[in-house]
């Protein structure tokens, strides 16, 4: 894996490379370079199979992290390139040609993320939800809990303990509660 | 000859061109081609999911996927819960196997916070065990359930029954029948109950009956010889080009099993080979996966020979209520009985995962190999097809 | 129109729209709705409004009972025939299958699994609705012959169970549907749910399964809740 990360920091600018396991290195590839580094892997590399394309919201930094997983079947390991693009205009360059799933993948972070890809096929139509007219659902910024509230009728008299407190008060009745355990429910 | 006797001369304008490819053109005001939906209720035991099919006569021109009828939003639910409350949720991503599911969050979780090497050996011996329990379980259904496409309905019933004593074998081991939550971090809910290995082995010699009876019932009918050879050939250049994973790639002589090619738990410790075919129809993946079932309970004997007679089940884990796990990110994957099956699992510090994200077989089998391979098919055959490819509609859109 | 003019008609749709009616709720209108003049094969020229329902468009009217042993006489056979239209909405109808085999075998009960909701009386909401599913849980329901029941599988038809944050799943069923038996558990057994079928069989004979009359009595508010939640609402009211 050494070798390989060596060989892509030659051509490409790599960032935030992480060892997780013998198997598996994550590497962070600016926009511009990321569809060829891709292309690169699966064409010279061996990296053939496409295991995941992934979206991480990152609001505190104002980024969205696209996630393009590699595996490579001879080698039997796999390199995640990891993506970050701009969270208030969201673009990113399509990789449809390379592998015949990408399309599915993009059209799902378009409805769920709010993510365009130029180009990529049928990436308007409905993916898991129908007529959704809100923020796309997978932000963080959707509060999926007020949402329902608002919208379906919840049941009342639902009873929601916080697990530690109530742990606490059931095992522990006469024990005082340490500043500690007040900054940790916090 | 019929035809001929009868002086019928078809309308050759109506009928479909001999190759029908993705490229073919269709002009939808021309009156030659109808709409119809397949789905979403249950087409055979693949779940709910819509196939909308534009066919001329009764060959399919175009398939279109719809999916998300089943859509819990899982991941943005996990995302409010703590490790531990988003454990349950989790599981019921896949009602099939869910000890799948179990496994990639318990293994993430431990790998993020350091924990992967504090797992008892004892425990994983029975983590072992319940996943190839669940995978014996969803092959029970879905070997029988191929010959139930074709009308051969009498194995759904033996499977389906000998199934459900595998399910009782879970209640025994972990007090519920479907959503078991046996695999937790750390390690596992129980240690195996007194008898438990004889009441299996009782059950194996029924399930071995069930094999050579399954064997003759549908690999000797010439119903469903006729039917299934040479139906939706998967080719050895499609496997990475969509993403084929798991028995629908080890049909055509792709050997892709995880168990093999990334060992994990003691997997590397039995002796199996995953079985592969040449041919790559549904023919070939039905044989398959029968001889799949036959391995499964080999290795389950195997795991029950070779598993310690005690030991711990879990490790000693920090307070679950209070459980932070430093900012990191990994990719867990297994073989489940579709395919290769992983979790993206990101933390970023706090009591409550950043992002989960299940990479599901079915993700690339039930939409781009699916839409590419019923066109030009039968609409009778589109069934099998589906089962074939082992869909599971939840794992898509969870 | 061919698939591909659907297709940039439906792509221009929404650009229009987006343009047009910035931060204000989107257009769900599809092409394929729109009423349309089409050329039979004839050359007769055929207006078609696809949200029109041509064989019924009217709502669901009420059934009095009949009463005394005649009534008697039909529970007892609604009872003892319930046939169960084969659609599994959720995860509950994993448990459905070892019900119609022998082990658990629910056809001593007079139950069975029909394959169209023609032919059906009873429809069991295997576990959780979302909203995609719930339109075609209506559509279905209303094209069930009347008298119909509903049994609600699982915690998630009676509270939302564990999806009760969900943005995508239903909280509550009897809001937009009646439901005559709840059956509780995540998931529950096929024991529990022969019980289920036990307790409406009780609950026929008695006289007191009659919910279909409640949906035509309280129409609609039921449909209001359909509508509040089903945003792209492209099928007629009321559909037999």
């Amino acid at each position: 894996m050494k070798e390989l990360i060596e060989k892509l920091s030659s051509k490409y600018e790599l960032q935030e490379v992480v060892y997780q396991r013998d198997n598996l290195v994550f590497a962070a590839i600016s926009k511009e370079n990321a569809i060829e580094a891709v292309t690169y892997l699966r064409d010279y590399e061996g990296y053939t199979h496409l295991v995941m394309m992934s979206c991480v919201d990152w609001i505190e930094d104002g980024k969205y992290q696209l996630l393009y997983l590699l595996h490579n079947p001879k080698l039997k390991n796999d390199i995640g390139i990891k993506v970050y693009i701009d969270r208030e205009n969201p673009e990113m360059v399509s990789a449809h040609h390379l592998w015949k799933s990408v399309w599915t993948y993009q059209r799902e972070m378009h409805e769920s993320f709010g993510i365009v890809f130029p180009g990529s096929p049928r990436l308007e139509e409905n993916f898991v939800v129908e007529g959704w007219d809100e923020t796309p659902f997978m932000r963080r910024d959707f509060d999926t809990h007020e949402y329902a509230e608002k919208t379906y009728f919840p049941r009342g008299n639902r009873k929601t303990n916080d697990p530690a407190e109530y742990m606490r008060k059931k095992l522990y009745p006469n024990q005082p509660v340490t500043a500690k355990q007040r900054k940790d429910d916090k | 000859m019929i035809n001929k006797f009868l002086g019928f001369k078809p309308d050759e304008k109506l009928l479909p061109s001999q190759t029908v490819t993705e490229d073919t053109e269709i002009d939808l005001s021309s009156h030659k081609y109808q709409k119809i939906w397949l789905g979403p209720n249950h087409p055979g035991v693949t779940g709910n999911m819509a196939i909308e099919l534009t066919v001329q006569g009764t060959t399919v021109m175009r398939a279109k996927t719809h999916v998300g009828y089943l859509h819990r939003g899982f991941e943005k639910l996990i995302e409010r819960r703590l490790f531990v409350q988003g454990f349950p949720t989790s599981i019921r991503m896949c009602v099939a196997e869910p000890d799948t599911n179990e496994y990639f969050i318990a293994r993430s979780t431990e790998e993020l916070s350091g924990y992967a090497d504090a797992v008892p050996e004892y425990a994983n011996w029975l983590r072992m065990l319940s996943l190839e329990m669940a995978r014996l379980a969803g092959l029970l259904r879905g070997v029988p359930g191929q010959g139930g496409t074709f009308a051969l309905g009498i194995g759904v019933q033996w499977g389906v029954y000998l199934r459900d004593l595998i399910l009782d074998r879970f209640e025994e081991l972990s007090g519920a029948r479907v959503y078991h939550m046996y695999i937790i971090p750390g390690g596992v809910r129980g240690a195996l109950p007194d008898g438990f290995k004889e009441r299996m082995e009782d059950n194996l010699r029924d399930i071995d009956d069930f094999i050579i009876r399954i064997k003759k019932l549908m690999f000797h009918n010439s119903v469903f010889k006729q039917r299934a050879k040479g139906l939706a050939v998967i080719t050895p250049e499609m496997v990475d080009k969509y993403g084929i994973v798991g028995t629908n790639a080890r049909c055509c002589g792709v050997k892709r099993d995880v168990r093999k090619d990334n060992p994990y738990l003691y997997y590397d410790k039995l002796d199996f080979d995953p079985p592969t075919a040449t041919d790559g129809d549904v023919y070939s993946r039905t044989w398959i996966r029968w001889q799949e079932l036959i391995q499964t309970v080999d290795l389950i004997r195997q795991i029950m020979a070779k598993m310690p007679k005690k030991g711990d089940i879990r490790c000693k884990m920090p307070n679950v209520l209070n459980w932070k796990i430093p900012k990191g990110e990994t990719y867990v994957r297994l073989e489940s009985g579709r395919g290769e099956m992983g979790m993206y699992y990101v933390t970023d510090g706090s009591d409550k995962p950043r992002r989960i994200n299940l990479r599901g077989p079915s993700y690339n089998h039930a939409i781009s190999v699916l839409e590419h391979m019923l066109i030009g098919q039968d609409v009778a055959d589109v069934h099998a097809i589906m089962v074939s490819l082992q869909t599971c509609p939840p794992e898509i859109e969870r | 129109m061919s698939e591909l003019d659907l297709n940039n008609k439906t792509s221009e749709m929404l650009a229009n729209s987006e343009a047009n009616v910035k931060n204000s709720k989107k257009n769900f209108t599809r092409p394929e709705d729109e009423k349309r003049e089409v050329v039979a094969p004839d050359g007769s020229i055929i207006e078609v409004n696809p949200l029109y329902d041509y064989f019924s468009n009217e709502k669901p009217k009420e059934e009095k009972p009949r009463g005394g042993v005649v009534e008697k006489f039909l529970n007892w056979a609604r009872a003892e025939s319930i046939w169960v239209l084969g659609f599994g909405t959720g995860c509950g109808s994993i448990e459905i299958p070892p019900l119609v085999t022998p082990r658990f075998d629910m056809f001593r009960y007079g139950v069975q699994m029909r394959p169209t909701p023609r032919q059906s009386n009873a429809f069991i909401i295997s576990g959780y609705l979302s909203v995609k599913t719930l339109k075609r849980v209506i559509r279905t329901y209303e094209q069930m012959p009347s008298p119909k029941y509903i049994l609600a599988l699982g915690s998630c038809t009676i509270n939302g169970g564990m999806y009760y944050d969900s943005y995508s799943t239903i909280n509550r069923l009897d809001k937009y549907i009646p439901v005559d038996v709840y059956i509780a558990g995540c998931m529950p057994r096929p024991e529990a749910l022969l019980h289920g079928f036990v307790k409406l069989k009780q609950l026929i004979k008695e006289g007191k399964a009659e919910k279909a009359n409640e949906y035509a009595r309280n129409f609609d508010e039921y449909k209001a809740n359909q509508k509040k939640i089903i945003k792209d609402w492209n099928m007629p009211d009321y559909n037999w």
